[in-house]
């Protein structure tokens, strides 16, 4: 029974990674209908921004903040600017490729100009463990989870009690009705791709110390995000949450009773019974069809 | 012209230039099919490597247990095909982006079935010592007589995406991309030609996987990744989706183009990804394109 407490709360822990860089995923398909493939690399580009700023001998605080600085610059104005606003008007399809694009460019970019190996990321929380009657309890986990969580649910109040919050809900709803209310659209929109850019940042500096630094790693991360997104709801915050939380815990359950080879397969299965079941997700609504 | 140049092309080349002139023909084959649900009927598919896949390890299971390749290959396209029909039925209810993903994921899961299931596929070992199939009484052992068969295979291929296309049923298909919802009003089932669609795409690719599986005798799952369907997918949009000799294109600049630039090192995938980026936003229609660009301005 401790185990299965055990694997459940590791479990949630990585799960409210995956959330976090699914709740970006969420937010720049509400707000813009982009359907973001590179979020792997925007996970990717900050975990290795920290490490290249530690080796100049930062600690790691401040070079965390200056790999959020570059990632609000590049991965959220840079992104928004150069591929998203030339592209949006030829609707979707353009857009997934041209993020594709993005992925396999940033990917060798980092690959060839920076290094192939994989590097160890400093632990934000002690790996210690204490135990709990007979549960065993590590404090990375519990760090991690409080961490991810708090933002989350700080994300969440704020754009829920917020003005600027509230506004930027109204333009993923309705961006018409949200310019004729005097909402400034092009802002609301650039804010969320900052935001996307800041939770890819503090997602890789949870992550990492489990992936390791490595050119690639963000394709495991990306899909991941890509389940839970898709799982919980694609056009609801909430969604994201339980999304990236389910299929952290029904990895973690998979991995220890049933099958490691399959791992990676249970969290795709109840992705793909929820694609075709309800394809709008566990939380999310049904998208009308324009005509 | 093109045809002459494709039938001389390998004359001055070693065996290493066949072999990658062989591939690029497997993947113009996997590509037509590609296009065909693409660029014909307009669903975002991110899974094609996994029905390359399917057909490759039906082959090769097939292939050493004996049976001919022209036996094969009826089956593996069959198989692809009903593959297909069972996947696209319920994932094409969501259409466009939930299709996107809903592929993926079979890419994924298909990747570790064949990855884990080692009885049937030989795990990461994958299956080696598969005979290259034999015409006739014809030996086809030799890379450059190999080369003139996958070419030959891959213009009859051609030729039958070509009738596809200009029958009433890919008039159709296009139909459907282009407005689907006066389409389903002038008597078009959206839902029937999007799952043929589909299928025949997957059946190509299954074919595909065929020659792909004679060609290098040995296969391990490391090509079906999703990797190779996003590939896939970027060379029919590069070269033109929905133009008939865009997946040539496309599938020269990925397979073939790398190889001349090879002092470009992991910088090529750099330049590659980048300029696909460039491409969307100036000419999302693909480099093809580009000749009705200049036709329209002039």
């Amino acid at each position: 029974m401790s185990d299965f407490l055990q694997l459940i709360i590791s479990g949630t822990a990585t799960g409210a990674i995956y959330a976090l860089a699914a709740l970006g995923f969420t937010l720049l398909w509400q707000a813009s209908g982009t359907i973001n493939f590179a979020q792997g690399e925007f996970v990717m580009v900050p975990a290795i921004v920290t490490l290249l700023a530690m080796s100049y001998g930062l600690p790691l605080w401040l070079a965390f903040l200056l790999a959020c600085a570059a990632s609000m610059l590049l991965l959220g104005l840079g992104f928004k600017r150069l591929v998203v606003d030339p592209l949006i008007r030829h609707g979707t399809i353009p857009l997934v490729i041209a993020t594709l694009g993005l992925s396999i460019g940033v990917k060798n970019l980092m690959k060839s100009s920076y290094s192939a190996e994989a590097y160890p990321f400093p632990n934000l929380f002690p790996a210690t463990l204490f135990s709990v009657g007979d549960l065993k309890i590590s404090v990375y986990d519990i760090g991690t989870l409080l961490l991810a969580g708090a933002i989350v649910f700080g994300l969440q109040a704020f754009l829920n009690r917020t003005l600027t919050g509230r506004a930027m809900q109204a333009v993923a709803q309705n961006t018409e009705a949200a310019t004729v209310l005097g909402i400034d659209v092009k802002r609301m929109v650039l804010y969320v791709f900052l935001i996307n850019a800041l939770l890819a940042a503090v997602a890789a500096l949870l992550v990492t110390p489990t992936y390791l630094a490595k050119f690639d790693m963000g394709d495991t991360i990306g899909l991941k995000a890509f389940y839970a997104a898709i799982i919980g709801g694609f056009n609801q915050t909430r969604g994201a949450l339980l999304g990236g939380v389910l299929v952290g815990i029904l990895e973690n359950l998979m991995g220890a009773y049933v099958s490691p080879a399959y791992k990676e397969g249970v969290a795709l299965m109840l992705f793909l019974v929820v694609i075709l079941f309800r394809p709008e997700g566990l939380l999310g609504r049904v998208e009308e069809r324009k005509v | 012209m093109a045809l002459v140049a494709l039938a001389l092309a390998p004359l001055g080349l070693k065996n290493y230039g066949i072999y990658l002139l062989t591939l690029w023909c497997v993947y113009v084959m996997a590509g037509m099919g590609l296009n065909l649900t693409v660029g014909y009927a307009g669903q975002m598919s991110i899974g094609h490597a996994a029905f390359l896949g399917i057909g490759a390890y039906t082959a090769a299971i097939l292939m050493k247990l004996g049976v001919p390749f022209g036996f094969v290959l009826p089956v593996a396209a069959l198989n692809c095909f009903l593959v297909g029909l069972a996947l696209g039925f319920p994932a094409l209810r969501v259409q466009h982006h939930y299709l996107a993903f809903a592929t993926l994921g079979f890419n994924v899961l298909v990747f570790l079935f064949i990855r884990n299931e080692e009885w049937l596929t030989g795990g990461t070992f994958g299956i080696a010592g598969i005979q290259r199939p034999k015409l006739f009484s014809f030996s086809l052992d030799s890379s450059l007589s190999f080369y003139y068969f996958v070419l030959v295979s891959t213009i009859l291929l051609a030729f039958v995406l070509w009738w596809i296309v200009r029958s009433p049923w890919g008039r159709a298909f296009a139909a459907l991309r282009d407005n689907p919802i006066r389409a389903e009003s002038l008597g078009v089932n959206i839902m029937a030609y999007t799952l043929l669609a589909f299928a025949i795409g997957a059946a190509f690719a299954g074919i595909a996987g065929c020659y792909f599986t004679a060609l290098v005798q040995f296969i391990e799952p490391g090509p079906f990744h999703v990797t190779t369907s996003l590939m896939m997918l970027l060379m029919v949009i590069v070269g033109g989706s929905g133009k008939f000799f865009g997946p040539m294109l496309g599938a020269a600049i990925v397979i073939l183009l790398p190889e001349w630039l090879r002092f470009m090192k992991d910088w090529y995938l750099v330049v590659f990804g980048l300029s696909v980026v460039c491409l969307m936003v100036w000419l999302p229609g693909g480099l093809l394109s580009l000749q009705d660009r200049f036709f329209r301005k002039a």
